[in-house]
């Protein structure tokens, strides 16, 4: 019977081997190609480890003096670019959305389910074809190529998602804790802001990552509403790696390593919290 | 329903705030225009940057922002950016494919009256034509590229052939022999993606053979019997196996490295894959490019066709809509200066007529180590650059046509059943 | 706290309304928000959806009723796009699911390294999609692909195929890529689910002599289904709407053989100047995503069960 046991664990274990290879293999790959000379790149049949592997396409983008190309130059600005956008837009989305969210949830009003199915139904539209009116109040407002333009445009489908988690999340907790509270003399925000609150700090976490990797994760909104060089997110800059004149395939790579570093990292910091927040119906748009 | 009201009140009221916030604080200090170009062609962003500051320093009531984005991306931004009042921009680069379908949108600001008489006489007329729609003027001519035939030195030379190709046929043949030795898999690359390289590639091809885009009604021509022949050529090479069968899905980009590589012998594409291939950071290949005259059909050099390539030059069109017109044309006149433009030719060849003739020649040969090469190539492809249609509906129609071509050269449709299909998109189209 | 000292008939009404006024406070940050980014242009849209509106400033939009609409729905272009959105959504949506099951009951086996495999199961999920794109298409490359370094060195080929050339071949390369991507967020769903059932379950079952695999019918999958649910509702409207990944890896070619719903709307509305058909085709896109999450809903969902 132990034999029995071990050697199903055993065969188990072959099987996790097809599978780490299918997930590890394009991202290492990326990774060595990123540390090649673009001839190197190239050889046939190919140099899996590069054999005169440089830092050449980092240095040009830590280093902004030495790149010869302006991409690489402003891909540090662009990454941090990416970075206070997405977080601007998880903490407003959190803060006001976690509101919403529990009124939804917890409080029976004439207009309740409307704006359920109107917050729900926004899901369902195409990123793209909101671009021209968010235009043109980006525009008359003079937010174009500013940060702020992003910021408030990723709103438009990062609040409804994040109403969504959160209103997953509010459904698990415990109504007799409010009732409690109630009987307790809170009223409505005391029982929001000293119970519910409170206890719902891992599902605020997880869905301010979920927030987090959807800004980060945006291009088109990006491409259209940003075009100086100040103003551009990670993803355009990748786009622009490799253009109609341009050449820097492992500069690309690199800049690829670099932006997916942080939403990596972040995911691994919270990993706990995801899972949570995936069982609680969490999705990544 | 009273917190409603009182909601909406409120909304009103933030509403209010928001539009004060917006729209006031008019400041009276210096003009700022925005210019959006590409950083992929002609000059290097830092240059261009450069070239303002000077411009600033001249000009100190006038700030100049400059955007760089792909390619890609600008038709889009442009058509974007002009749903706004004022525009984002107030100036644009403007490929060569697009002035009528802005100029019918009307986002082009008609500057026939502020262009000089030594600006007309000293710019290519040819760059003036990309510009100019029914005698008015829509824009400054800024870079001018056609598409070149070049080849690998080395390969030709062990292949036992002295001279390049001068027909399609001889290169079919010189192609062969190079396959058969096994010089090189694929000899040829082309970029048959379905984006708009394609439709430049067919555009050589066909006028080559003797054929034209649109007939002298402006009816589609492409599906005549030249453009059939073209299209069913191209897909034999890659059947044949001398075209390399990655061009289906191919931009200028992968050609250029195909060719640097040394994976071909053979590649038509704009100027800027001469100067990588002689980059040794990223070309295998230095000093074994050459250029020749494009290649025309038999019957397109029998018909008295000498060579054929495509215009790919752009321009800088102010937008209709700017409330700065006269900053944004100084600016620009700046820009495409003779002076500006020969001081910074090592990056892009000038428009100037001036500047290939006499001393200035002289000088513009010694400003680069490629130059005494990209000169007169340039004199002598240019001439012969054929222009796509220019028709409002240029983009939809070119679609219509990368689809033809793509479905002709995967198989799923006959080169005549295709083109015929996208003749008909074209007349529809036109009709609208 | 006032109305609540008022006479007793009007007591459970002055709470309700006094209720509903906290809900709308706390609603109207969001509202405001949703209203001027979200809804306004929704509505914007839906207006552009009925007429004829070319891009251009001198240009006039007139008002077309269905026009567009029914263009569309009569354009042959149209219905191979819907049909080629469908192929990608339903193919690469049950291949995620399938092998997201799997996995997951993988991990929750517990074979040896199985918190290193639902770890880096996070990794190409967080990855951005233009990234992911973009490392693919290098992936594909008939130039220097891995996929070809790979295959040659197993002696599998003997020449560099260039994939993405293929018409039919392409949108499978898309899907595996998307499917690199979004598989392990199905997997980490499902654990998690499997990880919330009851262990007594599957011994209970055991007992009775069923196998493994009428173990997994009979048992954890009826339990499973509302994650499964969730989990498909989710990729099927992302699905549905795909374009980044389409954008960057293959620019809708070859042969327009990748080109999506989505694409198509990017074109009509920005490269070809037909703002209305654009704005048509979004709702089309709503409606067809809607259609589909209520068919899921209804084929899996059994209130009863819960």
């Amino acid at each position: 019977m132990h034999v029995r046991k071990y050697l199903s664990k055993f065969f188990l274990s072959l099987i996790t081997l097809p599978v780490l290879v299918f997930i590890f293999f394009p991202v290492l790959w990326l990774l060595m190609a990123s540390f090649s000379t673009q001839v190197e790149l190239f050889s046939i049949p190919p140099h899996w480890i590069p054999l005169h592997p440089t830092i050449q396409n980092y240095l040009d983008i830590f280093v902004p003096s030495l790149a010869a190309s302006t991409v690489p130059r402003t891909f540090a600005v662009s990454i941090w670019n990416s970075f206070r956008i997405a977080s601007m837009v998880t903490i407003i989305c959190v803060m006001i959305g976690s509101l919403a969210a529990y009124a939804l949830v917890r409080i029976p009003f004439k207009m309740n389910r409307a704006i359920q199915l109107g917050i729900m139904g926004t899901r369902m539209i195409p990123e793209v074809s909101l671009v021209l009116p968010l235009f043109m109040i980006a525009s008359t407002l003079k937010w174009i190529n500013k940060p702020v333009v992003l910021v408030v445009t990723y709103l438009s489908f990062a609040l409804p998602y994040t109403i969504w988690l959160l209103m997953t999340y509010f459904q698990t907790v415990p109504i007799e804790l409010e009732e409690a509270a109630r009987l307790d003399g809170c009223n409505r925000l005391g029982i929001l802001f000293r119970v519910v609150m409170p206890i719902s700090i891992p599902g605020l976490i997880s869905t301010g990552m979920f927030v987090f990797l959807l800004a980060w994760d945006e291009f088109f909104y990006a491409l259209i509403f940003t075009s100086t060089l100040a103003s551009k997110t990670a993803p355009v800059a990748i786009s622009e790696f490799v253009g109609r004149y341009s050449v820097n395939i492992t500069g690309m790579m690199a800049g690829g390593i670099l932006a997916a570093l942080p939403p990596v990292i972040l995911a691994f910091l919270f990993q706990r919290y995801i899972v949570r927040g995936m069982t609680a119906g969490a999705v990544k748009g | 329903m009273r917190p409603i009201n009182k909601f909406l009140i409120g909304l009103l009221t933030l509403a209010m705030i928001i539009s004060v916030v917006g729209c006031g604080a008019k400041t009276s200090g210096p003009v700022t225009i925005h210019i959006l170009t590409q950083d992929q062609a002609g000059m290097k962003p830092a240059e261009i940057d450069q070239i303002a500051r000077d411009f600033e320093a001249l000009n100190p009531d006038i700030k100049v922002v400059m955007e760089y984005v792909g390619y890609d991306a600008i038709h889009d931004k442009i058509t974007t950016g002009m749903a706004a009042n004022p525009p984002a921009y107030d100036a644009s680069m403007i490929d060569v494919i697009w002035p009528d379908e802005f100029i019918k949108a009307g986002y082009l600001l008609d500057v026939t009256s502020r262009v000089t008489s030594d600006m007309k006489t000293g710019i290519f007329p040819s760059a003036w034509n990309g510009v100019t729609r029914n005698g008015k003027i829509y824009g400054m001519p800024w870079l001018m590229d056609t598409k070149y035939f070049m080849y690998n030195k080395d390969i030709l030379q062990q292949a036992g052939f002295s001279a390049p190709p001068k027909t399609w046929e001889e290169l079919v043949t010189q192609a062969t022999k190079i396959k058969q030795m096994g010089l090189v898999e694929f000899p040829i690359v082309w970029s048959w993606a379905q984006l708009e390289a394609v439709v430049c590639d067919f555009t050589v091809l066909l006028y080559g053979d003797g054929g034209t885009f649109l007939d002298a009604n402006g009816k589609p021509s492409f599906n005549n019997a030249a453009g059939v022949q073209v299209l069913t050529w191209m897909k034999q090479t890659i059947d044949a196996g001398l075209t390399n069968p990655t061009s289906i899905t191919a931009d200028e980009n992968a050609v250029r490295d195909n060719f640097i590589a040394g994976n071909s012998a053979f590649a038509v594409n704009w100027l800027f894959q001469y100067s990588d291939s002689n980059n040794p950071a990223i070309s295998k290949i230095v000093g074994k490019a050459a250029f020749a005259p494009m290649p025309v059909f038999a019957a397109g050099a029998s018909a008295g066709v000498v060579s054929s390539s495509v215009d790919g030059s752009s321009s800088f069109g102010i937008m209709a809509t700017t409330p700065n017109p006269d900053q944004t044309w100084k600016f620009l006149e700046y820009l495409t200066s003779n002076a500006i433009q020969t001081k910074f030719s090592a990056e892009m060849l000038p428009i100037w007529q001036a500047d290939f003739q006499g001393d200035a020649l002289t000088q513009l040969l010694a400003a680069t180590p490629t130059n005494p090469i990209t000169v007169p190539a340039f004199l002598g492809q240019f001439p012969y650059a054929n222009e796509r249609p220019t028709v409002s509906y240029y983009n939809e129609g070119s679609a219509a046509l990368r689809l033809a071509i793509q479905q002709a050269l995967t198989g799923i449709k006959t080169p005549q059943q295709a083109l015929d299909e996208a003749a008909a998109t074209w007349v529809t189209l036109a009709g609208k | 706290m006032a109305q609540l000292s008022k006479p007793m008939v009007k007591r459970p009404f002055s709470l309700r309304q006094q209720d509903a006024r906290v809900a709308w406070l706390l609603l109207v940050p969001s509202l405001i928000v949703l209203l001027g980014v979200t809804f306004w242009p929704i509505l914007y849209t839906f207006i552009l959806s009925f007429q004829n509106a070319p891009s251009g400033i001198n240009q006039v939009r007139t008002f077309v009723g269905l026009g567009n609409y029914l263009e569309m729905l009569k354009d042959t272009g149209f219905w191979e796009t819907i049909g080629r959105t469908m192929y990608f959504t339903v193919a690469s949506v049950s291949v995620e699911l399938i092998l997201g099951l799997a996995v997951a009951q993988l991990i929750h086996s517990r074979p040896w390294g199985w918190k290193f495999l639902r770890f880096s199961l996070i990794i190409p999920w967080a990855v951005p999609t233009i990234v992911n794109g973009s490392m693919w298409r290098w992936i594909y490359s008939a130039d220097f692909g891995a996929l070809n370094g790979v295959l040659m060195q197993l002696g599998l080929i003997k020449h560099y195929i260039p994939w993405l050339t293929f018409p039919n071949l392409a949108m499978p390369l898309v899907i595996v890529a998307d499917v690199w991507h979004m598989m392990p967020f199905v997997a980490l769903i499902l654990q998690a689910a499997l990880a919330g059932l009851p262990a007594e379950l599957d011994e209970a079952a055991s007992v009775d002599g069923a196998n493994a695999w009428q173990r997994f019918w009979k048992i954890r999958f009826p339990l499973l289904r509302p994650a499964i649910l969730v989990a498909l509702i989710a990729r099927t409207v992302d699905a549905f709407r795909v374009f980044d990944i389409v954008y960057i890896l293959t620019n809708g070619g070859p042969a327009s053989k990748t080109m999506t719903i989505t694409y198509l709307t990017y074109l009509n509305s920005f490269s070809y100047g037909k703002q209305g058909i654009g704005a048509a085709l979004s709702f089309l896109i709503s409606f067809f995503t809607i259609a589909m999450a209520i068919i899921y809903i209804r084929v899996l969902y059994r209130p009863e069960e819960n």
